[in-house]
């Protein structure tokens, strides 16, 4: 029962599997299916890989004062630098390259969205599973607050936070995943109340077992389907999330530059006809979302057990 | 129902009690305003004062009563910018966040509900699923980005519309609105379809679910027979039925145009009270950023205690299931 689930985890390139038939085999060519899922898997790919290694594929190291000109702020893409490379995306007024800057950027928010949705994803599954395992006052308990908190849209949670926390990479991480745990608890709990009546708990409950090896070893691995798609969706909505709220000035302090705060520092410029600062960083913000998406979106029709063939 | 009721206010009063603690401690745990509001070169003496002034020298707890016992005789202190109180400066701001979220409401309905009529009639032609993709897009693309973009080519390039501000209003019933006038029309056009595109791509999905599982049923099988032209089986009959959770849903997420409104106000420099949140948090000032959360809060306390009861009466199980705790 758990080798399917456990398998899905495991990165596809890496592994190769001799039989034809195994379960991961079959995610694999059910994923493959769909040509939009894959090119959203290889654009994300693409932009992890740029994220990673920003320093070196980047012309120029945007945060090392020594190699920023201010005579060269504000160019339009594609003009020539003094030192001899293309700004081929233009400048920001600080005469940063765009193109790096958006490397580095993608950094920062890709770092943010997939901490926090880390770890609302471990604080929220390991809610919505005591919840389901235990039931009674817990559950009643642990679903009330979820149900309260889902009334909030999560920009308003994520505001109240940050208008008592202040700036800050650990207070945006704070918010996002108290805005983003609820989503994963009440996810893991409909999932974990269906495979608690099956027999394999039965058994293990008969074996004597500990409550936590019942939950984290035996439930845990049969709920991570569903736990997944919904980690996939939640950390594109982390990422625009966080830009958003930097982009307000709430979020991230200026000195971790996310690509929303690479679109607030061009919006001033907007008016002037300036647009590439605020617009290249806006169209790296919404390629890395919607290839995030696709893949989600493959993987919960893959996933659902109801769709199988 | 009543105990069902009841309970449910004490719910909600509960909460809206463990908002303000959380706000208020929280709000006023950080930074310190005076050394915001009071110029570099005052006195001890004088900075002093302004503490004692504002209340700043008093305990954690004891600010807190007060507090609450200003708030619930609707008094939420005065602003430390404006001098003025908090809570009017917010019902002043709060006519125009309205007029927006409407405004994006209307044009959610208005070209959402058509759209997701031909999505759902038409789902296998390239037609439905251009209007499908556009849909997804529409809840992919981060709202902030896309209200720069609209800034950038509708007022920058092509310089139709004004990009920020409320342009002239006329009053109704003393209240100030935009959409009399050409020139508040022209102003509020951008924000209220930058606000609204979210809630177009949800409607356009509604619409198009329900108009695909109508047209399934039998009594648009037993119109057709009767010989109804298409456009008034479609029009009149489908239009009706999948009106209701449409309906239902948009009136739900009016809360939550609120809640984006800040993005938007933002971004078109709509004078809204999120707006004046956003500018408060800059400076720190307290009574403003504890009056907003607080008014947002109950609006949704109030919104969804609503729906609950109104659920209630409509499905008994809702009811049923909440005497079992």
């Amino acid at each position: 029962m758990t080798t399917s689930a456990e398998d899905v985890t495991i990165q596809p390139e890496k592994v190769t599997i001799p039989t034809v038939e195994s379960p991961f085999r079959r995610f694999v060519s059910d994923f493959s299916e769909s040509k939009m899922a894959l090119l959203g898997l290889a654009v994300f790919l693409c932009i992890v890989f740029a994220a990673v290694f920003a320093p070196y594929i980047s012309p120029q190291d945007p945060y090392d004062l020594a190699q920023l000109d201010i005579m060269e702020g504000r160019l339009e893409p594609g003009t020539k630098s003094f030192v001899g490379y293309t700004h081929w995306l233009g400048t920001d007024d600080q005469g940063r390259d765009m193109l790096s800057g958006i490397f580095y950027g993608l950094r920062t928010s890709l770092a943010v969205g997939s901490m926090s949705a880390l770890l609302a994803l471990l604080l929220g599954g390991t809610m919505g599973l005591i919840a389901a395992y235990f039931g009674g006052k817990i559950d009643t308990i642990i679903m009330r607050i979820v149900d309260i908190q889902l009334s909030f849209p999560s920009i308003l949670i994520a505001l109240i936070l940050l208008a008592i926390l202040g700036q800050g990479v650990d207070k945006i991480i704070i918010a996002l995943l108290a805005a983003q745990w609820a989503y994963y608890a009440r996810t893991i709990r409909s999932t974990a109340m269906v495979e608690r009546q099956k027999e394999y708990i039965e058994a293990a409950t008969c074996l004597a077992m500990s409550h936590r090896r019942i939950v984290f070893r035996e439930l845990l691995p049969n709920c991570l389907p569903p736990l997944i798609v919904v980690g996939t969706v939640q950390v594109a909505h982390a990422i625009a999330l966080e830009a958003t709220l930097s982009f307000l000035g709430i979020g991230l302090p200026i000195t971790e530059p996310s690509l929303g705060l690479l679109i607030s520092n061009g919006f001033e410029y907007m008016l002037s006809g300036k647009y590439w600062i605020s617009f290249f960083p806006g169209v790296a913000l919404v390629i890395t979302i919607v290839s995030i998406n696709l893949v989600g979106d493959q993987l919960r029709d893959v996933l659902n057990p109801r769709l199988q063939k | 129902m009543i105990v069902f009721i009841i309970r449910r206010s004490l719910q909600s009063g509960v909460v809206l009690l463990l908002m303000s603690v959380l706000v208020f401690v929280g709000v006023y745990a950080i930074g310190n305003p005076v050394d915001i509001l009071i110029s570099p070169e005052a006195t001890p003496q004088e900075y002093e004062e302004a503490i004692i002034a504002m209340g700043l020298d008093k305990p954690m707890w004891s600010q807190y009563l007060t507090f609450l016992n200003g708030a619930l005789h609707g008094d939420l202190g005065n602003s430390f910018v404006f001098n003025e109180p908090a809570l009017k400066l917010i019902l002043q701001r709060l006519p125009a966040t309205l007029e927006l979220a409407f405004g994006a409401l209307f044009i959610a309905i208005v070209l959402g509900i058509p759209l997701g009529l031909i999505a759902g009639i038409k789902s296998e032609s390239w037609v439905g699923r251009s209007i499908m993709s556009g849909s997804i897009l529409g809840f992919s693309v981060p709202t902030f980005w896309v209200g720069l973009m609209m800034i950038m080519v509708f007022a920058v390039m092509l310089g139709w519309l004004p990009a920020s501000g409320r342009g002239q209003t006329t009053d109704l019933f003393g209240i100030p609105v935009s959409f009399f006038s050409l020139d508040g029309l022209s102003h509020i056009l951008l924000p209220a379809v930058n606000l609204g595109l979210f809630k177009l791509s949800l409607t356009i999905r509604l619409t198009r679910a329900g108009t695909r599982e109508n047209l399934q049923l039998d009594y648009v099988k037993f119109a057709r027979a009767k010989g109804l032209t298409n456009g008034r089986v479609i029009g009149v009959h489908v239009l009706k039925n999948i009106l209701i959770p449409v309906v239902t849903v948009l009136g739900l997420e009016l809360g939550s145009l609120i809640a984006f409104a800040v993005v938007t106000e933002t971004i078109f420099a709509w004078p809204g009270m999120g707006k004046l949140l956003i500018d408060s948090i800059g400076v720190l000032d307290r009574p403003i950023i504890v009056a907003y959360l607080l008014i947002t809060v109950t609006m949704f306390i109030v919104i969804n205690f609503v729906v609950d009861v109104l659920y209630s009466v409509l499905d008994p199980r809702v009811r049923l299931g909440e005497e079992k705790i």
